[in-house]
């Protein structure tokens, strides 16, 4: 019996929760409105909300002066490249722990998740002067296998727990009927990984995107990715707030539209599985 | 059951992640723990001298530390307050019949994705600023004075910030419990006349208390070392009003180049982290059985 629910209760919770969302939501619709405006109409008080001179020269001007796609194209090969690193190191051992455990099986998952653990802050000195000693400082290799390695621990975690779900039944019975690891991995698990696979995916890619602490510290311009150049904005010489905002908006709209469409592998990844 | 063949496959398939991760956790590990025995700065590269203890005796008596890690915890114990306070009530709003729920959850998520060094500024300079900024708009139309946030109140102005990115986080969580009860028993307890406040009271706050345990857990340990909030926004100041651990670390390894000391400090911060990560395996450990 579906539980009566009177249609006063539906609107009052559909306007709380509306103005909820709104607020939270308020500061990033503030940004991409200020981004249209012309820098004079971004400082007017009182502040203009739709009625103002609708403009989308801060979109080319952030490209003129700054190169905005040198970064933008060094966020997306920095997570990228550091992602799919994670991926190949991670599938064959998450493969190994969800369908050949051990009894050290546990410890070592528990370990795995305890050296992600490790604040990076503690470890700042010497990555900073192995990678200058290596000439790796401001390189896009250095940070992709920085932030490979960081995100390591939590792609295994993820995919551990979706290999954890293929019934093991009907592996077994693809080995009955005679079919090796190979074949077995390629058509039998494969097709039903998929889902996690790309979860995965895209979980970390959108971590490293908004990594900010080894890119701060490890890159000024050549290898920049987003999150430098934006913190580039924070100079105090002359206020460009339609311009922050423009370059702001382009950074997070691909993250936050992949971002949406993982919000429940967010959570597992997040939990490390502890909460479904 | 795994024949002989599989579990030597196995071990084979395992060994280079466990193999890259116990490098990545080691060797830095082994060199900040030597480092911070020696008296080291990048300025002097060619004299450095082994000094035993004295730089943790420097670090954890100079006053900066104990600023540092006295706003560290009040930054990590309001933003935990907060996620929570506000959190808790706003997943279980959108546990209701909501109509356009779906959108409403776009947006109360969407800053958990906005990257730490956006979120900082926007908050700084669209919303914060003494003058020009959203909130002293609101703060004059009725007739108060606006908060200079960064002058007066800096450190309630990056705990805002870090909590606005991630309330979305707790809310997302405790909204995935919520869904997850078991909606007989609910229906039980309303059957046999218990109030919408007694089946809060007796079934969905036992429930939630695991999740929310989770939360804490984790937001503990991403938010011991805020970082990029604190560096684009005061740059720690004004004085020392937002350093916190990670802050003053990051400072003295790669502004002050004080290797030996920077390394004291990293390793005080891994310890602290550690006693927190000891608790969070453990939950997670426990479900691994179930």
């Amino acid at each position: 019996m579906a539980r009566k629910v009177t249609s006063r209760r539906v609107w009052v919770s559909t306007a709380a929760a509306w103005l909820f969302g709104f607020l939270i939501f308020l500061p990033i619709l503030w940004m991409v409105l200020t981004s249209f405006k012309t820098e004079l109409e971004a400082f007017s008080m009182p502040p203009k909300f739709l009625l103002f001179h609708w403009t989308t020269e801060n979109y080319a001007t952030v490209q003129e002066r700054s190169d905005y796609f040198h970064h933008a194209l060094n966020s997306i090969i920095v997570a990228g490249g550091s992602t799919l690193i994670a991926m190949l190191i991670a599938i064959p051992a998450a493969w190994s722990m969800a369908f050949a455990p051990t009894k050290r099986t546990k410890d070592v998952l528990l370990w795995m998740l305890s050296t992600k653990m490790m604040p990076s802050v503690g470890v700042l000195v010497p990555i900073y002067l192995i990678f200058r000693d290596f000439g790796m400082l401001d390189t896009r290799a250095g940070l992709v296998m920085i932030l490979g390695l960081g995100n390591l621990p939590i792609v295994i975690w993820m995919l551990f727990t979706y290999f954890k779900e293929v019934p093991k039944d009907i592996l077994e019975a693809a080995r009955m009927d005679g079919a090796t690891i190979g074949r077995e991995l390629i058509y039998v698990l494969t097709p039903m990984a998929v889902p996690g696979l790309a979860s995965t995916l895209l979980l970390n890619f959108i971590l490293a995107w908004n990594e900010a602490f080894w890119t701060l510290n490890l890159s000024t311009l050549d290898a920049a990715p987003l999150t430098v150049f934006i913190a580039s904005y924070s100079s105090p010489e002359g206020l460009f707030w339609a311009k922050l905002s423009a370059a702001s908006t382009l950074a997070i709209a691909p993250i936050i539209v992949l971002g949406w469409f993982t919000q429940r592998q967010l959570v597992r990844g997040l939990t490390f599985g502890a909460v479904k | 059951m795994a024949t002989q063949q599989t579990q030597f496959l196995g071990r084979a398939l395992l060994t280079p992640a466990v193999a890259l991760l116990f490098i990545w956790m080691i060797v830095p590990l082994a060199m900040t723990i030597y480092f911070s025995t020696l008296h080291y700065s990048l300025l002097d590269s060619e004299n450095w001298s082994f000094v035993g203890l004295e730089n943790f005796r420097y670090f954890l008596t100079d006053p900066a530390f104990l600023t540092s890690l006295q706003n560290t915890l009040v930054l990590v114990g309001s933003v935990l307050a907060i996620t929570i306070l506000f959190g808790t009530p706003l997943a279980l709003l959108l546990d209701q019949p909501v109509i356009g729920r779906s959108i409403v959850r776009l947006m109360v998520i969407a800053p958990f994705f906005v990257m730490p060094t956006v979120s900082a500024l926007v908050w700084k300079n669209l919303l914060m600023h003494p003058v020009s900024g959203l909130f002293a708009w609101i703060a004059t139309s009725f007739g108060m004075t606006p908060i200079d946030w960064f002058n007066d109140a800096p450190l309630l102005a990056v705990i805002l910030i870090v909590a606005w990115q991630w309330l979305p986080f707790a809310t997302l969580i405790l909204l995935t419990a919520l869904q997850s009860q078991d909606e007989e028993q609910k229906e039980a307890a309303e059957m046999d006349g218990a109030s919408a406040l007694s089946t809060f009271i007796y079934l969905t706050l036992p429930h939630l208390a695991r999740p929310i345990t989770v939360v804490i857990l984790i937001e503990t340990i991403f938010l011991l070392t805020v970082f990029a909030e604190i560096f684009v926004t005061t740059g720690g100041g004004p004085g020392l009003a937002t350093t916190n651990i990670a802050f003053l670390i990051y400072s003295q390894a790669l502004i002050q180049y004080d290797v030996g000391n920077a390394s004291a400090g990293g390793l005080v911060a891994v310890v602290i982290a550690n006693i927190v990560a000891f608790f969070l395996v453990r939950i997670v450990g426990r479900n691994l059985e179930a």
